[in-house]
Formats: structure tokens, sequence, C-alpha cells
């Protein structure tokens, strides 16, 4: 049977504003599901987002929702969860929003181990501004303002999660749509920080620059470079070069932000158990 | 994309109805490209059932259209 999304779509939302082709509607549909499998409702959820293409997202979608400053996603919703633990706090983003000008909330979000899930949606390029580069924009690709080849490594989110303190992370691709939403399931239900990283496609401000023939020539791409991490374990270095890992990627238990400033509260209160 | 797995699918049951929103679509052509049994057909910038028989109910057009254009109404 045809799955339901309108229910938890906004009236008269639809159609989105993003591109023919982009991927972020396709991770829209895997978020949907995924909250309807956890079960999750409207009033105890909030989609928290900064600014860009991947932070319209939460606009579309039926639950509560912010949209905050550029960059500050993960500020405000470690605000949210602070006030009221008991709701699911869920961040989306782009890589622009969330490792380069919002890349220090990040980091400190991962290295607190708040209870949230972030979802970013690395396109490898700033869409909404133009196509300026991003700091995942893989190096020797072209920009707006990178016409002779970007000349910057790249960040790698999922490693910089893990390095940060993030204790569950995962990657996943707008190819594999099935994988979306069991991923963002599986860090919904993680307790602490989880952090998913889903490759994208951006045809009209990458895509076109990059000699790509079609969005479905990206999505090809996307699908020929991914590297389940069970298979990459019997895999040789020069065979995973240019290929990055999907799947979940670390994994581990580690005591909770919110839990840890509640035994300080009761602490300073004189209430130390 | 018609790879050898989907044509060894044996189709069962009634043909479903294949919904699409043509106020939605803009045109992307994933849907008809990652159609394993080529079920649908882009016509200029839109997304259109040509062979409803052919259809495998795999659903990957539902999964993968972007905006929320195509139903696949099995029952």
């Amino acid at each position: 049977m045809a799955y339901d999304y309108e229910k938890s779509i906004r009236p008269g939302k639809l159609p989105h504003i993003w591109c023919p082709g982009c991927g972020h509607g396709i991770v829209m549909k895997g978020l949907i599901r995924a909250m309807d499998s956890c079960g999750l409702e409207k009033n105890n959820t909030a989609l928290v987002s900064g600014i860009g293409c991947a932070s319209r997202l939460p606009g579309y979608v039926d639950m509560c929702t912010l949209h905050t400053a550029h960059g500050r996603a993960a500020a405000f919703a470690t605000g949210v969860k602070m006030a009221k633990p008991e709701m699911t706090v869920i961040c989306l983003g782009g890589d622009g929003d969330g490792t380069a000008i919002g890349g220090n909330h990040f980091i400190h979000a991962c290295r607190r181990n708040i209870d949230m899930t972030y979802v970013i949606m690395n396109n490898f390029i700033y869409g909404m501004t133009g196509g300026q580069f991003s700091p995942c924009t893989p190096t020797g690709m072209k920009a707006s303002t990178t016409p002779y080849g970007n000349p910057d490594p790249t960040f790698d989110i999922s490693k910089l999660a893990i390095g940060a303190g993030a204790t569950f992370v995962a990657r996943t691709t707008a190819f594999h749509a099935t994988q979306i939403d069991k991923l963002i399931a599986e860090g919904i239900k993680h307790k602490g920080m989880a952090v998913i990283e889903v490759l994208d496609d951006c045809p009209t401000t990458y895509g076109r620059r990059n000699k790509f023939r079609s969005v479905v020539d990206m999505m090809k791409k996307l699908k020929e470079n991914a590297v389940p991490v069970q298979a990459a374990s019997k895999m040789t270095a020069e065979q995973l070069q240019g290929k990055f890992l999907t799947g979940v990627l670390y994994k581990e238990d580690k005591p909770e932000y919110i839990e840890q400033y509640a035994k300080v509260i009761a602490k300073a209160q004189g209430q130390a158990s | 994309m018609s790879s050898p797995k989907a044509e060894a699918v044996q189709k069962t049951g009634a043909t479903p109805r294949i919904e699409v929103i043509e106020r939605y679509c803009k045109g992307c052509s994933i849907c008809a490209e990652f159609c394993p049994t080529k079920v649908l057909e882009m016509e200029t910038f839109v997304v259109k059932v040509v062979k409803p028989e052919a259809c495998i109910k795999c659903m990957q057009c539902e999964l993968r259209c972007p905006d929320f254009a195509i139903k696949v109404h099995t029952e």
C-alpha cells in the first residue's frame, strides 16, 4: 500500500521549494518513516534546523519545529533538550550549516553527548546562497567561488563526529532510501548524541558545475562509491580509494549529558545521592 | 537499468494503480530511470505511466521520488 506521508506534512505545503532531483525530499521521506516507526508524537518531538536548503525541511513536517540562526541548530536544540528533557529532539541541516558556520556548536554537542539526533544532509556545497564551496566540497571540484577547482582538503563529517565524542555515528546516501529511515530510527532510539550523515545530491549548484549530465548520474555515483562497512573489512586500501563507508560506523554507551546535569542540580540543592 | 534479477520476479496479484500527482512532479526522472520494468516514462518534464501492467510493485519510484509525486496503490 502506498505510504501515507501526507499525515505528517503541514497542509498546503507541497510542492516543496527544493530543485528537481534534490535529495532532500528523499531524506524527508526517510525521516517521516523513521519517526513513524519510532512512534514519535507531534507534541513531544522537536525538529530544529539552522539556515540553508536542508534546513527548510522542518517547515514542511507537522511536528514542533524551530527554524533558527545559521549554524546554531545544535545550540538551540541543546536548549530545547535542557528545558524539556522528555522531548525527542532531532536536528536537521546541511554540511555548510552544520560543519562550517555551525562547526563549533556541532562538535560541542557531540562532546557533551546530549541525547539528540543530528541528521546532516551533505550535498558538498552551499546550495541556497549560490553554490559557494563548503568544507565538504571534494578537493579539485568546482563551486561558484572555486572556478578553477577547490584546493582545500575536505571534512569527513562522520570521523569529525566520532573524534568529537558522538556515541552513534552512521552514514548513508540519498540513493539508499531504505537505509535512511533505518539509521535515523536507530539514532532516535540511541541514548546520546547520534549523528547521521546522508550524502546527498545538489544538481543545480554542484552537479551543473562538475559535469554531471543529470541528477540520475549523481545518484549512480553515490551508489557506485558507497561501500557497506561490513564489506570494507575485506577490501584493500587500494580498492577503497575514492570510496566512502556506509552503515553504522561507530556506537558506544557513555553517560548522557542531561542525566549528568540533573545530578549536578541535585547535588547543588543538597540532595546528592 | 533493467536488471535480470528484476525480470526474474514473477508478477503476482492484480496490477497496482500508480498515481502521479502532476502538480508536485518537477521532472527529475529519477523514478523513470530506476524503474526496473520501465513502467514510467518522461513526457515533457512530467512522468507518465506507460506500462502499468508490467509493474512488479517494487515501490522504488514511490520510495525515491523527492517530490512526493508518486503513489503506488497495491490494494
